[in-house]
């Protein structure tokens, strides 16, 4: 990470540097493609573009605010129990977020049962505590949040449409080729999670071939 | 993260963390009992429909939204209770039963709901359904089974679970295990027949259906789930035999009835 705590002039919200922040993790930072996290829900929730929209926004709730209270609190916190600290203050939105669905989206949150709680074990919102947050003022580590919930949210919605398009036919639900009127038999492995592996592959094939990224030696 | 500090940290010393983390502990838990508090007539509100809904398509009636089948119950189902004799209990509100503390008591001593569906309340019931509650291989299962007017042969049965194996013992949740059960008859000479499911599955979809169609008291059963199989028969059986006395009652009526 090369993200350091930096004396910062009051600047504005959408300074040059601060707009970085947000679009940075759509392309050349992106939590998913890049720096490989929170894989195991792009598999999970991507087999229909609804419970992904719902999924990312969640977890760009989670991060965006634990980001801000946890750089809020960053002069504060013993670093002996800080991972314990950041744990709590995650776990405290993912909750309320889970509540929240339960009772407006009850639907959407039975599709996506176990994993709306998983967002607190989701290493994104980890790692953006550990490597931003605990660092970086509180406007610029909201922006962060914000823009690593944005790239991760990129994926899963990327992923779920041609999931839910080539897997079961159909865009939120609604029935594309039979209104085209083609007969169009569901592709069984785009359901699987191995299915979404591939796709998460091909996608990161494509991207460090358009931006040129490698991993270094 | 430690600062070079030129004096010790103070908020490295234990005193400040235990306070530090008693505090953090107290805060986070007052937002979520506020947070669950406020939220729980809204999630309440949504199981109740869901239930309603689940009654209505275990009868095969379809609905849309959660809201048309909270519309269509008030209309179709009239709901009571009954006990292990098959007599009717009053002063019962069946909405509020709690099933899972129902389902831990002896058979003779559980308040038992029966859901009968009408074209319209008041009417000939067309079918009866009754909740079913047990245990898979990690965690409770439940559902609703409907039997049609004659009380023997299954309609159509609706399960679901807390916490079985995703891709194994969670399919008892899809309409491809569900499917298997509808047409299956729970009385063979009026002998009580709760339907069990075996072990091994013939090959699924339609085939389990054809390999088992003549067997009304058998259906497939799911590979590598067998725990959750025999947790599903065994629900069956201890629920059906706790409405046994009711469904004869109601066969014996049949019977008078068709003479």
């Amino acid at each position: 990470m090369a993200e350091v705590a930096e004396k910062q002039v009051a600047e504005p919200i959408f300074s040059k540097k601060n707009r970085k922040l947000l679009t940075d993790p759509l392309n050349g930072n992106n939590p998913i493609t890049v720096q490989v996290l929170g894989i195991c829900s792009a598999l999970a929730v991507t087999v229909q573009v609804a419970p992904a929209i719902v999924m990312s926004i969640g977890l760009m709730l989670v991060t965006a605010f634990s980001n801000l209270f946890i750089s809020m609190l960053r002069n504060t916190i013993p670093s002996r129990i800080r991972i314990i600290v950041q744990l709590a203050v995650v776990s405290v939105f993912v909750i309320l977020v889970d509540q929240v669905l339960k009772a407006y989206v009850y639907d959407v949150s039975k599709q996506l049962s176990v994993f709306t709680g998983l967002i607190i074990t989701n290493c994104i919102v980890m790692g953006r505590l550990e490597a931003f947050a605990m660092a970086n003022k509180p406007i610029p580590s909201f922006l962060d949040g914000i823009g690593n919930g944005l790239g991760y949210g990129l994926i899963l919605v990327t992923i779920a449409v041609f999931r839910e398009l080539f897997g079961s036919g159909s865009i939120l639900g609604y029935k594309i080729f039979e209104a085209m009127n083609i007969t169009y038999t569901g592709n069984g492995l785009l359901m699987l999670p191995a299915g979404a592996c591939m796709m998460v592959g091909i996608y990161i094939w494509i991207q460090r071939s358009l931006n040129g990224y490698r991993e270094e030696d | 993260m430690s600062q070079p500090n030129e004096k010790p940290d103070f908020r490295q010393s234990n005193v400040y963390i235990i306070i530090y983390s008693v505090v953090l502990t107290v805060v986070c838990g007052v937002l979520l009992a506020i947070a669950a508090l406020g939220l729980k007539p809204a999630q309440d509100a949504n199981i109740e429909m869901e239930k309603k809904q689940n009654i209505l398509s275990a009868a095969g009636i379809k609905t849309a939204t959660r809201e048309d089948a909270a519309k269509l119950y008030e209309e179709k189902v009239s709901a009571y209770a009954v006990d292990f004799t098959g007599k009717k209990v009053d002063k019962v509100d069946v909405s509020k039963l709690d099933l899972a503390a129902e389902s831990k008591k002896k058979p003779k001593e559980r308040i038992l709901p029966i859901y009968e569906i009408s074209n319209k309340k008041g009417e000939k019931a067309e079918f009866f359904v009754v909740p079913v509650y047990g245990f898979g291989l990690w965690n409770d299962i439940w559902g609703y089974i409907a039997l049609k007017g004659d009380v023997t042969t299954i309609n159509g049965v609706k399960f679901d679970h807390k916490g079985e194996t995703p891709g194994l013992g969670a399919r008892i949740a899809t309409d491809e295990i569900q499917k298997r059960y509808i047409g299956k008859k729970i009385f063979k000479d009026s002998k009580l027949t709760p339907i069990f499911m075996e072990k091994g599955e013939q090959g699924g979809g339609d085939r389990s259906i054809a390999v088992f169609k003549d067997m009304p008291d058998k259906v497939d059963g799911m590979s590598g789930a067998t725990i959750t199989g025999v947790g599903l028969s065994n629900m069956l059986d201890d629920y059906l035999k706790c409405y046994e006395s009711f469904f004869k009652g109601k066969l014996g009526n049949n019977k008078v009835a068709s003479n």
